[in-house]
């Protein structure tokens, strides 16, 4: 992928982490490693965003905030999962409350590791999943052109 | 006459990073009442005890919360090795004194981000946490993490830092003192920041009492309480005294915050001074035995860990009372009969945690 068409927007929802990773998620937007010069915005409207990133894995609660909001988000739509916890649900997969990992109740395209994951990490797993975002628009445009 | 309407804010909001929920009742612009539903990060992990041994549930104690990891991994050490009689070297505990009053420069300079962003001053924001990097730095180099550190255990600390490092990063504090003089001077002073802050989210010094807030939220309404003043770890050695201010409202909670980021880096440079060569750690031997409670002070507040033990391997209760849960009650107070347009300002004033409120 050598160059954006779009700005890609992203929303983050933290489902139940232990806000490590929430931090270093908001850590990315800002000076040091500030991913806002590829265009990223961090936008609280999920009928904005291109990128759901979520933290934390899944429980009673959220399940239904989950799925919600990916519903929300229009097509085309990638997810990354941040940390251990979104991933399988990390430290926490044993606890009474916690069902697993985000791919649980919705379908995640890139997975983040760490735990605490690293800003670095992060960002190298928007930029693949912005490669994945461009398959699927052109799979959508394909799709349009021959129906 | 006007109508009441119920208007839902979170879980997701974009002044929230993290899932609380509140439906206000509003009543023209006004907020007749608010009232919170929490639960959407509630794991359970206070059950892990049954599964994992005391020496390994520090890493879990560590991840109730990111923001304030290190003080809840020591103050969970401090609570199991009062329990054992674990008598703790020195130099570790000036370590962990260290260690804890760079994990509150980080989250204080955090949360003035992210109060800046909630109350639409983005530039602020990014100034905030472009600060907080230099903090990290530190934190990483003497721990190997940079917001989970995994550098305490029951019986002492896992890392030392030598001498030449120490002196590094008390110097290196001195033109971080300058750089943050300049922002706390925005905070503080900015005509635009104050008429957002002043008179906002008045919490009265009974009321905040009698609410049992805790931390920040009761030193801004005037009660000079802080855990630290209770001498756990190094604190008992070094000077120190509670920032208060007589304001009640959100600015003094702004204040308080600020300054006590003066406070912390004075505690650091002290400490720093008087830190006594020796061991690092102690090899604890037995099985924790009956009940504790070990105190400590949070950015947020004040915590309290309670460890009840079986004489096994494992505890048979690890409770932990967070700072953010006790502060709820004064925020929902702080809340009633506030504008809408001041709920994201409110709310963000008692530096919420819910990652560690519901664990
Ligand atoms: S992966 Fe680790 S740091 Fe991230 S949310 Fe989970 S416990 Fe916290």
């Amino acid at each position: 992928m050598a160059y954006l068409k779009k700005s890609p927007w992203l929303l983050h929802y933290d489902a139940s982490s232990c806000n490590g990773c929430d931090i270093e998620v908001l850590a990315c937007l800002t000076p040091l490693y500030d991913v806002e010069r590829f265009g990223i915005i961090n936008t609280g409207n999920p009928k904005h965003a291109d990128v759901f990133v979520i933290t934390g894995g899944i429980n009673e609660m959220n399940r239904q905030v989950v799925k919600n909001i990916y519903a929300q988000i229009p097509d085309p739509k990638v997810v990354v999962a941040v940390g251990v916890c979104a991933t399988s649900g990390g430290v926490f997969r044993e606890c009474y409350n916690i069902a697993g990992g985000v791919d649980q109740v919705i379908p995640v395209d890139v997975y983040v590791p760490g735990c605490a994951a690293r800003p670095e990490s992060i960002i190298d797993g928007i930029v693949t999943a912005l490669g994945i975002l461009e398959e699927k628009r052109t799979k959508m445009k394909e799709q349009e052109g021959s129906a | 006459m006007s109508k009441e309407i119920v208007i839902p804010f979170g879980p997701q909001h974009p002044v929230l990073p993290e899932p609380i929920h509140l439906d206000l009742v509003i009543e023209d612009e006004k907020v007749k009442e608010a009232l919170p539903s929490i639960g959407y990060v509630h794991r359970g992990l206070e059950t892990l005890v049954e599964k994992r041994e005391f020496p390994e549930y520090v890493y879990i104690a560590e991840r109730i919360c990111g923001i304030c990891s290190f003080i809840h991994g020591a103050t969970y050490c401090q609570a199991v090795e009062t329990l054992m009689n674990v008598e703790v070297p020195e130099r570790a505990l000036y370590l962990r004194t260290i260690w804890s009053e760079y994990s509150r420069l980080h989250s204080h300079l955090l949360w003035l981000g992210l109060f800046a962003d909630g109350m639409g001053f983005e530039n602020l924001f990014m100034d905030a946490w472009r600060l907080r990097e230099h903090v990290l730095d530190d934190l990483e180099a003497t721990t190997g993490g940079r917001v989970i550190q995994g550098s305490c255990k029951v019986g002492g600390v896992r890392r030392d830092i030598d001498a030449a490092k120490l002196d590094e990063m008390s110097n290196g504090l001195d033109g971080f003192r300058g750089e943050l003089a300049d922002l706390v001077d925005v905070f503080l002073n900015d005509s635009s920041v104050r008429s957002r802050l002043k008179n906002v989210g008045v919490l009265s010094k009974h009321d905040a009492y009698a609410d049992g807030a805790v931390g920040p939220v009761l030193r801004a309404s005037g009660v000079a309480s802080d855990a630290r003043m209770l001498g756990y770890a190094a604190y008992g050695n070094l000077h120190f005294k509670p920032v208060v201010e007589e304001g009640c409202d959100c600015y003094a909670r702004c204040a308080v915050r600020a300054k006590e980021m003066y406070a912390s880096i004075d505690l650091i440079k002290e400490a720093v001074q008087k830190i006594p060569d020796g061991p690092i750690e102690v090899k604890v031997t037995g099985k924790p035995d009956g009940e504790y409670f070990a105190r400590a002070e949070q950015p947020r507040g004040e915590v309290v860990h309670y460890v009840k033990g079986n004489g096994t391997r494992h505890l048979a209760r690890h409770r932990v009372r967070t700072p953010t849960i006790t502060n709820v009650p004064p925020m929902v107070k702080m809340l009633a009969g506030c504008e809408l347009a001041d709920v994201p300002v409110i709310v963000l004033s008692i530096d919420p945690c819910i990652g560690c409120c519901e664990r």
